[in-house]
């Protein structure tokens, strides 16, 4: 699954995107959360203050307990703050 | 009532009137037209410029699903929203917004709407770059912003 990061949490993770091949047991858009957060400390760091991440399946805003499903992309970021 | 959003994410920067004239030009039936600037202010001098992020694709896609939401919910003739992503220094524009209708109300509603779901839901993210040179710094999301957008449902 393609992952991409923006903002401040993609300085966190110290990368803008990244491919990971996930363990089955992935179904959710906060599994996939607990699971980044054992990666490495970047990752950790970055997903520490969870609650205030948003997260977008293919592109869509989606909340955490959205089904990963066939989606390809995900991505994670901070509040928005355009306009 | 045909109103097919114009949506345009964008480096540089945009002309307001050219894109007011492109909603009333060959047409009658326009009687208000509401336009909207957001413009990077520099805070009494404290900021230089800001730096905007965003999300290539989604960003389009997700102005275009706000402007379509506007377009069910008021009667316009045409609607065009611009949003600029890179460095834009202080004074320079930001984000434009022009709604067009018949009559006024459903205008300056359809402007306002988009604002607020353009400053909650489209990823954009604002970075400071502060006059004094020091760390630049990542703009906090507000409580007044999900205020604002809150009381449109």
């Amino acid at each position: 699954m393609q992952i991409r990061y923006f903002a401040w949490v993609r300085e966190k993770v110290g990368i803008e995107e990244e491919t990971l091949d996930l363990p089955g047991n992935i179904t959710t858009v906060a599994d996939l959360i607990a699971y980044l957060k054992t990666v490495d400390d970047n990752h950790a760091a970055a997903f520490e203050e969870e609650d205030a991440i948003r997260v977008a399946l293919d592109q869509m805003h989606v909340e955490a307990d959205a089904e990963l499903g066939a989606a390809r992309e995900v991505a994670f970021f901070p509040p928005m703050t355009g306009g | 009532m045909s109103c097919k959003p114009l949506i345009r994410v964008q480096a540089e920067d945009f002309d307001p009137a050219a894109e007011a004239d492109r909603l009333t030009a060959g047409r009658k039936d326009v009687g208000a037209l509401v336009s909207f600037i957001g413009l990077c202010r520099d805070d009494g001098g404290k900021l230089a410029a800001l730096e905007l992020e965003h999300y290539p694709g989604m960003a389009e896609t997700e102005i275009g699903r706000i402007a379509t939401q506007a377009c069910g919910r008021w009667p316009l003739t045409g609607l065009t929203v611009i949003h600029r992503f890179g460095k834009i220094p202080a004074g320079d524009n930001i984000v434009l917004v022009i709604a067009a209708s018949s009559h006024r109300r459903a205008a300056f509603e359809a402007a306002d709407f988009l604002m607020d779901f353009l400053k909650t839901r489209a990823p954009f993210w604002k970075k400071e770059h502060l006059a004094s040179g020091t760390a630049d710094t990542w703009v906090k999301a507000t409580e007044i912003d999900d205020a604002a957008a809150e009381r449109w449902s």
